[in-house]
This record gives structure tokens, sequence and C-alpha cells, in this order.
């Protein structure tokens, strides 16, 4: 199969190998952590005007917040949650995307005019524009920031299935089976979707990240996840009040998201670089 | 004239989502438009006719176009004024925060594109792209935070919030609070000082922005120059014994900036209001972004359905003049 | 492609080398002008926490509007000491009250002037037309004004003002007489509070004529000590000290509202000396102002009240069982010293224990999860119930944090089975929703304005203030009100003591709001102030202020 052999490629493995361990520690992380430790997020200190602060030699590792909440328990909730909305964002927008996208491709004509205008007007709007008018129309609310994210997500998928799939109608063995008398629709499953996984991978690699970071500025802006969950973007707006005496409260949730973030935007990048080894530009 | 035809599509696509996105909403479409304070029966029936929601939703269209294309926006709810002159009155903000940003990505991310070039492949190449793309991944509202920590919180050097001091009462002649504070009359009351305020005030939100963009023009400049440099007649300059600095700057930089030229004309638009969204929040910048935002805490919905329409109309035009400008510049691009 | 880099190796550094000194020398630049300019000596910045409803008092409600507008451009006939609750003359010199304690007649201060500004210059000095003027707008349906603004005027209307004075007269251009309905022990107290700051009649009479009568409240005139000059919403508002001032010219001749709604950036525009008074610091930032050397922390016990109000015309919460179930599940102190940090006292009633008449004498909801169980069940509700508590989206004195109040209420009332989700909305809307009552629970607050435990009572918990005032939880109670009303009219202080003490009492076994503390108020100021006296009333006086230079 053609993805081991170019695994080979000395070109970009290092990015390759960094950012898919990046991936695979946070997913461990965020499932396995909470299954040995007995982490709980969402309890409220009994003690709380001595409640924030940092590690004191005991109690909670990374400190608590301002409510005496295990900073470190909600960190890594955090993560599970991330990783569970950016699939569910991701799974459901390639749903929809690619399909689109085959059909534009394949079937061309006015399919394809029709299909790429309005991709065109949804990718107008820079992105984070988009996910707030979408949530203020819908009201604001963790599904309906999960809901933003996808409508975002889903033109990308849309346009790379596209290219590709117009690109393989026209080779030369393509004509021939059509000439020879397949539908479309066969070829459709036959020879243009396999070829599409790879950059599909690509692409849903980065628009994981792409999702993380969105419902995360949703959070933050306090459109997206409600009180008391446990979610990285609301973790720093809840913290810009302390600012001064606890800083820490700033720096560990944004550190998160940007390795996150990072990971994924390097795996992604390095899998995009496979098919195009001399840009690898988005 | 084919691009004419989807032009015209995309407008009028833009201003479909910004007429019904409204009406998505649950609730009393009227009581959208004017709030829920204050709406006495009078201005009920006032709002009505105004904004003829009692006729068919082809006609409320048009006449949303009609009174949009005539720069009518509505009013916003929150302030009682005109949602053009709101906005109007808030794009010199976001523009000056833009312009800068730009300046300083294109300042710093060209540059580390070229050099990346150059010494593509070793250790200084690998560093410079693993930089750009964290700075890529960092999400500003964090970085604008992070800065803030420290210049702001530990080091004290730099103010948090605003465009200027309070205390500088410069008149807002342009909206560009670097060109009003050098105005004759800013200058005969405050001298410089109201200038160094304003620069002060621009520093950290600049880079909270431009982080993004920094990171795009450093790859872009990187893969463009790559591709130059191993084209032929580099090798041939070089055979030919011309300096290296000469290939470099005469030569591979000008046919390698041309296209970043115009990937940056169509990204900023994009690039600058994108990052103004979360940025001005965090600094309290008054521009369309923390406009957008506080509209959007107030259910203030003609302000959001302007907003969409007008930037929508913006980057589609924006988006369109770089294309043809470029297509006219550079014919073999195609 | 190796000697070409090794030759460019060679060119970089000096490149790079000039690169780094330029940015060098930026950041010096920039570094450089951290010290005030002269030109800004005598001007105060004081960041509030929010924008003012509207420039004019008789419109505002909240304490960031008075602030904005009472002491600044306005005057009123009495004033209270700063300070204290004593009442002293301002516009009136003097005045007599009849025996039967329903006439006043007030003598107006002479030479006084109203402000003169670009956009408009008063002909006449101040006289007895500005004051019947100012209260007939409020009190007149027919009056030209009255309905400028909207006609909701919360203070006057919500007090029952309207009802209780019958006519105001001029005698002569000095002298004005007021005729009340029934003797009022609160009234004089009343002339004080912000909604009767005087306006002027003259531009009152000029802006009908050009048609313009809605500038009365968008660009104010007074008499104050400082008159206005612009205002840019949600930025700043700035004004110039009045000369002509009747009290003594200001010593701070610019005064600029930076209007800041996040605690820290305020404190962080404080220690830059972007601004020298900074309202409500964050609890968590009081140690830091406390420890640094430039500035300074004035702190005073509020009389304010933090509550929860319950809306009784919704079920569950018109059965009582269900409020006092809801009180017994709150843990008070434990709200207190997470969001106010300690800086707080629990409260049992709507007024703190510094203002006469407090008792404790009352039903008191102690912390009890059985108890609020076993009531719920008592009502039919054992399962719990699903409701919706609002959430305050800004700082106030009587609240810091609304939000994580909210969730660690969300978390207490879970306990017993009531599932509580937190909705929030911008201020101003916040507002008007809750006027109209379109809520279940809601966090609220009031500061007292002038001292009398019926500012607190028959503002927030009179029949008469449902639908024109600030009663939240929309509780009227026949007897209650009566008493409220009957304590109005005495004027023996015990006779007045003695049913404010009944009121509290029925209140608590009614619960329709749930108190939850007394704040401390705070202030964080720059050094170079000079004169600032701390205000109960969470009210800035800005006159007689002065500026040190740094």
């Amino acid at each position: 199969m053609r993805i081991f052999t170019t695994l080979k490629l000395s070109n970009g493995s290092v990015s390759l190998k960094l950012g898919s361990s990046c991936v695979i520690v946070l997913v461990v992380l965020s499932f396995l952590v909470p299954l040995l430790f007995d982490l709980d997020p969402y309890r409220i200190s009994d003690n709380l005007r001595a409640s924030i602060g940092l590690w004191n030699g005991s109690g909670p590792l990374l400190g608590t917040d301002d409510l005496g909440r295990d900073v470190l328990a909600r960190l890594v909730f955090g993560a599970r949650n991330s990783v569970g909305i950016g699939l569910a964002v991701v799974l459901v927008s390639m749903s929809v995307g690619i399909p689109l996208g085959l059909f534009a491709g394949v079937y061309g004509g006015w399919i394809d005019t029709s299909i790429m205008r309005v991709t065109g007007i949804l990718m107008t709007l820079p992105t984070i524009l988009l996910a707030i008018v979408i949530v203020s129309v819908l009201g604001a609310g963790l599904l309906t920031a999960m809901c933003a994210a996808t409508i975002v997500a889903i033109p990308g998928f849309i346009r790379v299935v596209r290219s590709i799939s117009a690109l393989e109608m026209k080779r030369q063995y393509v004509q021939a089976a059509r000439t020879g008398g397949d539908s479309k629709l066969q070829i459709l499953w036959s020879e243009v979707l396999p070829n599409c996984w790879v950059p599909i991978v690509a692409q849903a690699t980065l628009g994981f990240g792409d999702a993380i970071l969105h419902i995360a500025a949703l959070d933050f802006l306090g459109l997206g996840a409600k009180p008391p969950m446990a979610e990285w973007g609301a973790m720093l707006a809840d913290a810009r009040p302390f600012i001064e005496s606890n800083p820490n409260l700033i720096v560990l949730p944004g550190l998160c998201l940007a390795t996150t973030i990072f990971g994924f935007t390097l795996l992604g990048d390095a899998l995009q670089r496979w098919l195009n080894p001399r840009t690898g530009v988005h | 004239m084919f691009k004419l035809g989807a032009l015209t599509t995309t407008l009028l696509g833009i201003s479909l989502i910004a007429f019904f996105a409204i009406r998505f909403v649950p609730g009393d479409p009227v009581v959208l438009m004017i709030g829920e304070r204050g709406a006495d029966p009078q201005q009920y029936r006032e709002a009505v006719a105004r904004l003829g929601l009692d006729k068919p939703m082809a006609w409320q269209y048009v006449s949303f176009l009609g009174r949009a294309v005539r720069g009518d926006l509505g009013t916003s709810i929150s302030s009682g004024r005109d949602v053009s002159t709101e906005l109007l009155a808030r794009w010199p903000a976001t523009l000056e925060l833009g312009v800068a940003a730009l300046l300083l990505a294109v300042l710093v991310g060209v540059p580390i594109g070229v050099v990346a070039a150059i010494y593509r492949d070793t250790l200084l190449d690998r560093v410079l792209t693993a930089c750009s793309l964290a700075g890529y991944s960092t999400p500003n509202f964090w970085l604008g935070l992070l800065l803030i920590l420290l210049f702001s919180v530990a080091l004290n050097l730099l103010p948090v919030s605003g465009r200027l001091d309070t205390a500088f009462d410069v008149w807002n002649v342009t909206g560009f609070m670097l060109i009003d504070t050098l105005l004759p009359a800013a200058r005969a009351q405050y001298g410089l000082f109201a200038f160094y305020s304003a620069l002060h005030h621009l520093v950290l939100p600049t880079v909270t922005m431009a982080t993004i963009p920094i990171a795009v023009f450093a790859r872009m400049t990187r893969a463009s120059m790559v591709e130059v440099l191993s084209e032929d007649y580099i090798l041939a300059a070089r055979a030919r014994g011309l300096s290296p600095v000469r290939i470099i700057g005469l030569h591979a930089l000008r046919n390698a900036l041309l296209p970043i030229i115009v990937v940056i004309g169509l990204h900023f638009l994009n690039v600058a209001i994108a990052g103004a969204i979360m940025t001005e929040t965090i600094f309290g910048w008054p521009g369309i972004g923390s406009y957008i935002v506080s509209s959007v805490y107030a259910r203030d919905y003609p302000v959001i359905q302007g907003s969409i329409l007008v930037i929508g109309v913006v980057v589609i035009l924006t988006n369109g003049a770089v294309d043809v400008l470029s297509r006219l510049a550079n014919p073999r691009m195609r | 492609m190796s000697d070409l880099i090794q030759v460019l190796k060679e060119r970089d550094v000096n490149n790079m080398t000039i690169v780094r000194i330029l940015l060098a020398f930026l950041c010096i630049a920039f570094t450089v002008s951290c010290n005030r300019p002269a030109q800004t000596a005598n001007t105060l910045v004081y960041c509030s926490e929010g924008s003012p409803e509207s420039l004019n008092p008789q419109q505002v409600l909240s304490g960031t509007g008075r602030n904005a507008t009472a002491t600044t451009i306005y005057d009123r006939l009495v004033d209270f000491k700063p300070g204290t609750t004593s009442l002293v003359p301002a516009l009136a010199e003097s005045w007599t009250v009849s025996d039967d304690r329903t006439t006043y007649d007030f003598t107006l201060r002479r030479g006084v002037k109203f402000h003169k500004t670009e956009f408009f210059e008063p002909q006449r000095e101040f006289n007895a037309d500005d004051v019947v003027f100012s209260i007939e707008r409020q009190r007149d349906e027919n009056h030209p004004f009255h309905r400028v603004g909207g006609g909701s005027y919360q203070y006057f209307q919500g007090m029952g003002m309207d009802k209780l004075i019958v006519s105001v007269m001029r005698i002569d251009d000095h002298r004005v007489r007021i005729v009340l309905l029934r003797p009022d022990a609160t009234f004089l107290a009343n002339m004080a509070m912000p909604f009767m700051s005087i306006l002027s009649a003259e531009y009152g009479a000029k802006l009908l004529a050009a048609g313009t009568p809605e500038k009365i409240d968008t660009q104010p005139i007074g008499t104050g000590p400082y008159a206005f000059k612009s205002y840019l919403k949600d930025s700043t508002i700035r004004f110039v000290a009045n000369a002509a001032y009747w009290n003594g010219k200001p010593n701070i001749e610019n005064l600029v509202f930076a209007i800041t709604p996040d605690a820290s950036v305020r404190l962080q525009k404080l220690k830059k000396g972007e601004c020298q008074i900074a309202v409500s610091p964050a609890p968590a930032d009081l140690t830091a102002i406390r420890g640094d050397k430039q500035l300074v922390l004035d702190e005073e016990d509020g009389l304010n009240i933090g509550y929860v109000a319950m809306n009784v015309e919704k079920p569950p919460f018109d059965n009582v069982l269900v409020r006092r179930a809801v009180a017994h599940a709150l843990n008070k102190q434990a709200y207190i010293d997470a969001i106010y940090l300690g800086n707080a006292r629990p409260a049992i009633n709507p007024y703190p224990s510094t203002i006469w008449s407090y008792t404790d004498q009352v039903r008191v909801y102690q912390h009890d999860l059985e108890k609020a169980r076993a009531l719920l069940a008592e009502a039919g509700y054992a399962q719990g119930f699903t409701t919706t508590l609002w959430t305050l989206p800004v700082t106030r004195p009587y609240n810091p944090n609304g939000r994580k109040m909210g969730e660690m209420m969300q978390a207490d009332l879970a306990k017993v089975g009531i599932k509580v989700e937190l909705v929030t909305y911008d201020w101003a809307t916040y507002l008007a929703k809750v006027k109209l009552g379109e809520h279940q629970m809601v966090q609220l607050g009031w500061s007292g304005d002038n001292g009398d435990p019926d500012n607190f009572l028959y503002t927030l918990l009179s029949c008469d203030s449902v639908t024109r005032g600030s009663n939240n939880s929309r509780y009227c109670n026949a007897d209650f009100n009566r008493i409220i009303s009957e304590a109005r009219t005495a004027n023996d202080i015990e006779v007045r003591t003695r049913l404010y003490q009944q009121a509290l009492v029925l209140l608590s076994e009614d619960e329709p709001i749930i108190p939850i503390a007394h704040s401390k108020v705070f202030r964080a100021l720059s050094n170079r102030v000079k004169g600032y006296t701390m205000n109960a009333f969470d009210l800035d006086y800005f006159a007689s202020l002065t500026l040190e230079s740094s």
C-alpha cells in the first residue's frame, strides 16, 4: 500500500513523529488518566477562602482554581471533552462534506457549480465570525457551538474531495471506463473514492485541530460550554480576573490548547506533504 | 465575464445568509429587531410597517436589499443609532490595527521565509518552520493574555486596554489614532505624548494579531522561494558569476514575491477580521470585532445582520479585485 | 548551492545586527514615555465599572448611573454631607415645615448659575422655575417633557413620590412650596437623592423650541461642579470643571470617566497611571493593592445587600415552603468565602445592621440540606424541579462575581434535587427583563441611598414597586405593605423602628428574597489623590478632590 512506502520518506518524518506522538499522548492522557486516578473536576472546595493556589506539598498537583476545583482534573477532563467534541465535529462534517465533494467532482456541471458556489459563500466570512453568527442565531451552548464548528468545517472537506475527484475524472482509465459504459456512480465508488482517503485523513486531522480551536474560542467568549463544564477555553475565560494573583490558571489551559492544536496541525501538515512533497502549503 | 456572474451570485448568497440568519432565531421577529425594552404597541406597529414584517418573505428580502444598497442597515437596539453609522465609526480602529499587524507580519514573516528557504533542510530551517507552525497553532486569545501577563502585569511596561490613555482628549478626525494624535490640535495640547500613548497601546494587540499571519507568510515565502531558487535561470545566473545577493535580491525575490503578494492581499482581510474579533475583545480595542461580540451578547440582531452583510460584501469585493489584479499582472499564473 | 549559502552567511550577519539594533531602539522608545506629561497633570481619570443607563439621574437606577451624573453635573435642594447620612443645604438654603408636616417651603440659594457650554448659554440664574420643572417633569403626565426619554422614572414612581406630592408651586423667584398628600418622614432625605436633581427649565424650553427635547437627557445641563463635555458610549465620559460653581470651583480641571467593565483591567490601568481612582477592585487583588506603595485602598462597610429574588408570581416559587427550602439549601458562608473572599457579612435581612430598626429576631435559615429536602417534599416536590437562575453579567458593589456565585448555587441546589440552568444577559437587557418579570430566580442587590429602612423595604418589596420600581420578587403582601406604608407616615422614630421590626419578621417568614451578603465597598486610589472620603452609599464626590503631582 502506498501509504507505508511513503512512510520511509525522510523528509517530514520528524514532524510526522512529533505530531502523531502529541496526538497519541493527548488521547491516552484524556482517557487513561481518569481511569487510573481518582479525579473530580467538579468538586467545589470546602475551604473557599484559601481555595485558589498552587501546589503546596499536598493536594492537587497543579493547584486549585478559584472555586477550589482540582486544576489537573479539569485539564484532563477538558482533554477528554476536546477529543470527544473534535471527533464528533470532524465525523459529522466529513459525512456531509465528502458526499457533496464527490458529487461535485464526479458529476460536474450545474451540480458542481452550485455546490462550489455555496461553499464559496460559506468561506467568505472568516470562520470564527461565521461560528459566532451561527451561535448567536441558535443560542449559546455547547451543542450549538459544535454545530457552528461543524458547519464551518464542511467547506474544507468539500474542496479537498472535489479537487481530487475532478482530477481523477480526467484520468485516461476513467475516461475509458466511462466510454465502456460504467455509470458515474460506479466510477465514484470504485475509482474516485479510494484515492481520496489520504487527503481526507489529512484534512480531518487538520480539521480536528481547527474544531478544537473554534470551540475553545467560542467557550472563551462565553458562547459555548456552560458552567460547570471543564473546557479549556472556558477555563481561560474564568481565569482572566486572576491574571495578577494566579497567572498559572491562564498559562496551563492555554498550554494544553496550544500543544493539542500544534500536534494535530503538525500531523495533518505532514500527512498533506506526502501528497505534495514540494509544497505542504495550506 | 464568467467570474462576474460568480461574483454576483456570491454577493447575493451572502445577503441571503444575512437576511435569513435572523429568521432562525426563535421568537417574534419584530421584537428581535426593535429590542425587548420599550416595545410599546405604537412602536411595534411602526416597526412592522417600516420593515414590512407582515408582507411575504420575498418582498421583505427585496426591501432589505433595497435598504442595504442605500446604506440603511437598520437601527441598533442597544444604542438607537443607525447600524451603518456605528460600523463606520468603528472601522478605522480595526483598520489601523489590521494594517499595523499586516506590516509587522510582512516585515517579520517574509524574511523568516526567505532565510528558511535559503538554508533549506538545515537545522535553522527546521527550527524556523517549527516556530512558525507553533505560532499558527497558538490560539490568539491565549497569546494576547500571555503578552498581557508578561508586559503589563509582570513588567508593567505596556498598557492593557484601549487605544489611548483616556486623559488625552484627542479630537477624532480620521479615526486613526496614530494620525489624530499627530494633528496640530493634539500636538498643541499634548506635544508628542499622545502619539507615544497611541503607539504604546498599539504594540500588544498588533503583536497578538500578527502572529498567525507571520506564520502563514513565512511558510508561503519559504515555499515560493524554494520553488524559484531551484529554477534553471537562477542556476544559470549563478554560473554566470553574479553575486549571490544580486541573485536573491533582484531575481529570486521579485519572482517569488508576486504570488506572495496575491496571497497577502487575499488573506489580509480575512485574517484581519478573524484576528480582530478575539484580539479586540481581549484588549478592549473599540473596533468592529469587539462590536460584533458585544452585539451578540446584547442580542442586537440588526447589528449582527448588518455586520455580516458589510463584512461579507467587503471580503467578496476585495477578493474579486485582488483576483482580477493578479491576473492582469501575471497572465501566466492560471 | 553550498557556496551561495557560505557567502550569504557572512552577509546575513550584518543585516541581522542592523535589525537587532533597530528593534532595541524601538523598545527603548516605547518604554521611555512612561511618565505622565505635564499637560495631563490636572486631569483625574476615574475607572468606572459600566456605562450609565442615561445621563439623567431621574431615569437612572444603578449606582453606575448615579455616579456619572448626580455628583458631577447636578445638584439637589438638599444633599448629604459626604460620608454621612446627615442632610445639609445645597440649592436650598433653608426650609420650613408646616405643623401638619405636609407643606415644605424651601428658600433657594441665590447666585447659582447653570453650566455655560458649547451647546447652551444660560440667560438667567437658577430660580424656583427650575425646581418646579424638574419635579413636574416626573410627576405630571401632561408635562411636555414627561414622555421624553421613555416616561419611566423608576425612583420617583417606584417610591410613590408621584402619589405623595400633591403640588409643587413657586411662591416667588427664590421660594418653592411642595405640598404632600400626607406626612412622610422620609421626604426630606429623599429630596437629597439623585433622582431629585434640578434641571434647567430654560434649557428645556430652548430644546423644545428647537424640536430636540431628548437632548435634555443626552446633553445635560446642571448646576453641579462639573459640566458635561462629551460621552462616548462604553468608552469615556468627559467633564470640565464648572468655574462658576456656587460651592467654589473644583480643584481638578478635567474629569474623565473611563468605562472599564473588567475589574482586573481597572487595576491594571490604575497601576499604569491611566486612572487615579478604580471602582470595586476584584477581591483577589485586594492584598496586592494593600501591598503597593503607590496605591491606597479605601474600604467601608457597605450599605448594601446582595440577594437572590424568587419570582413569587411563577410556580413553584409561589409556594412559601419551596422558598424556605431554597433558603435552607444555599450555603451563604461558602459564597462569602469564595466570592467576597471574606469581605462581606452574611445577611439575614434586606439591610445591614448599621441601619436603625435592624433586628436579628427574624426567622433565620441555616444551611441545612435535610430541612430543605423535607420542605420540598412537604410542598409536593420530593423529586425536585427544574428552574433557571439569572446571574449578574457585571460586577456590582454587592456582588463581585455573579457568575461564579451562580455556579456555586447551582451545585448547592443540585444537592436537594433542584436542577438549575444559569442564564445571563447584558446588563441593560438584564434589568429590563427583570422589570418585566420574566425571570424565575435572579441575582440582584441594592445599595442604600439615604440610610433609611424605607429606602430598602419600600423600593424592593412594596406593591407599588412591582411594576414601577425594583421589586424583583414581585412580592405584594397586604400586611407587609400596610406596615411599611404606615412607617413612612409616622414621625416618631420609635414608632417607626417598631413597625420596621415587625416588617422584617414578617418578611423573613415569607422569604421572597434570600439575602446573601452585605459587602464591603472598596475604592483603589493612586496615592496622588487627596481629599477622598469613602461613602457607604457607593457615591463618589469629586468637587473637593486634589491631585498631587507625581
